[in-house]
């Protein structure tokens, strides 16, 4: 394979174009000028690489991971699914963090000041690699919506967010994982900046009955894939 | 497949991807030096502005770079003629400051080969995240004490001239050690090459 076979650059019929006008904060935070080409070299084929015993099994439970002296408030959820990449294969052993708002719709984040209740119990940060198959699962509490001031009454879908960093420095994402039936989906300009419904439909999760644990917690899938191949490139 | 599309990081990261002021260790801080790292050290640092020339004071700064000789940890770099340096990863993280400041200490990375194996000039990598971004910005930061070796650079050479000294920063040898200046403008007259990458 050579280097630019292995490197497929960013789909911008999927990915949000960086002016969004109904997202107003992205009106002075745009790049205007034609973004330039860039061949794959080492330095793009190259990403960090991090120990496993960065993570404890116990980062991937953010029902657990926050307690200070009880279970934090809300839905149990858990969420599984599997990172790819665009030939469908598996992206192993890559850094996969989690955070969200609680149950309430309010962040740990310090400069959150939504009137609503911190939860003790909930600091809402995970993180875990995925398996060799691609796989990952943890657990947490179902995040609220909470308002924001981008328009009038504007109120966030529920949302979770995701930062991978992928087997190279290119293949970079961060992106959100919604909730399926969601009204608040099309009223929203974060969600509706993807330019096209295929690509948007991925970034909402499905609920499944086969993943929801009995007495426990409802189970979301959630699959993300990861643009270009994540086989390793011949360089040099 | 179909890739995923990305979403904004949100104002609301910190206390996940930056989480030192929550107490919690993240992966990787604006700190790529130890005391056993190998190399010339050097600070980055500059801001990041918006179409307005406001600070980003928000945003999330992430560097990727080789080591002092020129190599790279990660398996896709295998070449054993360089060496590693166990204490070095070459990923750093940063989130701005209210003045829209970011900082690295780290070492001024080596060449690596690029197209058609002709060695790159010395650079590091660089990717803006933000609210306000649904994307994120993709750069690449060389040096201005570098100039012939940025005169031979292919990638540079992609860019138009009057553009170029947006990607390159500026040596300063101050009293503490080397300082490179590099100030990112999203938008507007000065704004900042960014790659399709």
């Amino acid at each position: 394979m050579s280097e630019e076979e292995a490197l497929q650059s960013r789909d911008w019929t999927v990915q949000p174009p960086y002016l969004c006008p109904e997202y107003k904060s992205t009106v002075v935070r745009s790049p205007r000028k034609p973004l330039v080409p860039l061949p794959a070299t080492l330095s793009e084929m190259t990403g960090p690489v991090f120990g496993h015993d960065a993570v404890r099994e116990i980062d991937s439970d953010l029902t657990r991971n926050g307690a200070v002296n009880g279970a934090p408030l809300g839905q149990r959820i858990v969420v599984s699914g599997r990172v790819l990449d665009e030939m469908g294969r598996p992206v192993a052993n890559t850094l996969v963090e989690v955070w969200q708002a609680n149950a309430a719709g309010r962040y740990v984040h310090k400069v959150d000041n939504h009137d609503a209740p911190l939860d003790p119990n909930f600091f809402g940060a995970g993180r875990f690699f995925t398996g060799v198959d691609g796989s990952f699962k943890f657990y947490s509490i179902r995040p609220g919506e909470y308002p924001w001031a981008n328009h009038d009454r504007a109120f966030r879908p529920a949302h979770i967010h995701f930062s991978l960093t992928g087997p190279s420095f290119v293949n970079r994402l961060i992106t959100q994982m919604y909730f399926p039936g969601d009204p608040l989906l099309p009223l929203d300009p974060i969600f509706m900046g993807v330019p096209n419904a295929a690509a948007r439909e991925r970034l909402v999760s499905r609920y499944s009955v086969e993943t929801t644990e009995a007495d426990f917690a409802l189970g979301y899938i959630f699959d993300i894939v990861l643009r270009g191949s994540s086989a390793t490139p011949m360089v040099g | 497949m179909t890739q995923s599309a990305g979403q904004t990081v949100g104002p609301y990261f910190a206390y996940c991807l930056t989480p030192g002021s929550y107490g919690r260790e993240g992966f990787a801080g604006n700190v790529l030096a130890g005391p056993e790292t190998r190399g010339e050290r050097m600070v980055l640092t500059g801001r990041l502005l918006d179409g307005e020339g406001n600070p980003m004071d928000d945003a999330l700064i992430e560097v990727w770079q080789a080591n002092a000789a020129g190599r790279y940890r990660h398996p896709a770099d295998a070449r054993e003629s360089v060496a590693l340096d166990p204490a070095f990863t070459g990923f750093g993280r940063c989130m701005t400051d209210p003045e829209g400041r970011f900082t690295f200490e780290t070492v001024k990375p080596g060449r690596v080969p690029g197209q058609g194996n002709r060695l790159q000039a010395p650079h590091i990598s660089i990717i803006i995240h933000s609210r306000g971004m649904q994307s994120h910005a993709f750069g690449r930061v060389y040096f201005s004490d570098e100039g012939e070796a940025n005169d031979e650079d292919s990638v540079l050479a992609l860019v138009e001239p009057a553009r170029r000294p947006t990607l390159i920063a500026r040596r300063e040898d101050a009293p503490g050690g080397v300082v490179y200046h590099f100030d990112i403008h999203i938008q507007g007259p000065e704004e900042t090459v960014f790659f399709d990458a």
